[in-house]
């Protein structure tokens, strides 16, 4: 069943054109792994499904609706069918690890406040972390961190979970934490978009890859085909650049 | 005559007390309001905010004391404010000008990836500003500040200029008597005072040391 369809984006700064028309869907329980080089749109395409930024043409629709983007009202609507796990984890650095995972929830009343506690936990354990929740984010690894970003993103319920270069800023021996806390949801049956530069693991994961290039999708499909097969030159070229020894 | 000095330092730092409690009452959240001018995305509102602020923070505070208390007469024949009115008038300006770039430096030190985050869980403008960034901006500014309040401490002598009986005035009083010890007394209150304030806002930012960022 399709829960995300995106069509036509566009998206300019000022007189460069970021995103040139972007078209893609995908169905609930799907991962949708984004790679390409910087500055090809990846990170502006997630910016616009979370309306960090407006797009300047196109739409975006979940479950068959449109999103409007007229009120500011409208504008946090939408943004509850998505969540975001940025590249620097963003956490609150006044809140414990759990109260990172409840203020959203809190503030919205999504719930009673024990229940949310409750949910926020489970949520902690589910990433490993049932033994740092009262723990500031400054005591927490950047795998840690990112673990409870994670959970933040996931105590909303959104129905797209986007994860924009989740491991990009962490230590390499921390990637591995973290990339199997976002497999494991996968099989927890969430739909999930990863823009990444860790093509194995985008390989492994995901169901859809994109490959995209100068603001537009060069090449979409399954991992095989776009890894294994690619149609495109660029493709061909990107993916020789990116498993070259050095 | 220790104790007679003492009474009449007293009632002098009386009124100092009163021009620097009543100021940061004022000035506090007057200077959010003016940061908030600062910061708007309403052009000619940022400029004249920025401009004004310009103007208090670059002229003297003695210098708008005096203006405020004689201008209006001088200038359009109104009756004169009490003398306590004019200097809170001033005080509360300046120091709100003052306290609003501090404010603004604060606010802009706060990453953009907070707000997003704020964002991105559905939070509103207002809650992002009060359940996210303020605590982390108090902190930020909790030095800044100190020094901005501790030096309004002493700036309250200069409204002895339109008459306030303050506490420099007191203890200068005695100087025709031939005695000079009043005024280091004088600034054995000051310096108490200061002390005070120091080991208050460093017990603030003990509190706020419990997190990072």
């Amino acid at each position: 069943m399709e829960l995300l369809r995106v069509q036509n984006l566009k998206k300019g700064f000022g007189s460069t054109d970021v995103l040139k028309g972007v078209c893609f869907s995908l169905e609930r329980g799907q991962v949708l792994a984004i790679i390409g080089s910087s500055g090809s749109g990846k990170t502006t395409l997630l910016r616009c499904l979370n309306f960090l930024e407006t797009a300047d043409e196109g739409e975006i629709l979940v479950n068959g609706q449109v999103l409007r983007t007229v009120t500011e009202a409208q504008i946090r609507k939408n943004r509850l069918h998505f969540g975001l796990v940025f590249q620097n984890f963003n956490l609150f650095p006044q809140y414990t690890a759990l109260e990172n995972v409840t203020l959203a929830p809190t503030m919205l009343k999504r719930d009673a406040p024990e229940a949310i506690r409750a949910r926020g936990l489970a949520l902690l354990d589910k990433v490993g972390l049932s033994h740092k929740v009262n723990a500031y984010p400054y005591q927490l690894s950047g795998g840690q961190q990112q673990r409870v970003a994670i959970a933040r993103a996931m105590a909303l319920d959104p129905e797209v979970l986007c994860f924009d270069e989740p491991t990009s800023a962490l230590d390499p021996e921390l990637t591995g934490e973290v990339l199997r806390v976002i497999r494991s949801l996968k099989t927890g049956g969430n739909t999930m978009i990863v823009v990444t530069h860790e093509m194995e693991f985008a390989k492994s994961v995901a169901d859809v890859v994109i490959y995209m290039s100068d603001g537009v999708i060069e090449e979409m499909g399954t991992p095989e085909e776009v890894f294994d097969c690619p149609r495109s030159h660029k493709t061909r070229a990107f993916l020789r650049g990116a498993q070259e020894p050095f | 005559m220790f104790i007679p000095v003492t009474m009449q330092l007293l009632s002098g730092f009386a009124e100092t007390l009163k021009v620097f409690c009543l100021t940061l009452v004022f000035s506090i959240p007057l200077g959010l309001v003016i940061c908030f001018g600062s910061m708007s995305r309403f052009t000619p509102l940022r400029w004249l905010t920025r401009g004004f602020v310009w103007i208090i923070r670059g002229s003297p505070l003695m210098l708008q004391m005096i203006i405020i208390f004689y201008g209006p007469g001088l200038m359009f024949g109104l009756p004169s404010m009490p003398r306590i009115t004019a200097t809170l008038l001033a005080f509360s300006i300046n120091y709100a000008c003052y306290f609003s770039e501090i404010y603004r430096g604060g606010i802009e030190s706060i990453p953009q990836g907070q707000y997003e985050a704020g964002q991105v869980l559905g939070m509103t403008k207002g809650q992002i500003f009060f359940k996210v960034v303020l605590l982390q901006v108090i902190k930020r500014i909790t030095a800044p500040m100190s020094n901005e309040i501790i030096t309004l401490v002493k700036d309250t002598s200069l409204a002895r200029i339109i008459g306030i009986y303050e506490i420099i005035w007191a203890g200068e009083s005695f100087i025709k008597e031939g005695l000079i010890w009043p005024l280091f007394y004088t600034g054995a209150f000051y310096l108490a005072f200061s002390g005070l304030l120091t080991l208050l806002f460093g017990k603030l930012e003990r509190k706020l040391s419990y997190f990072r960022g």
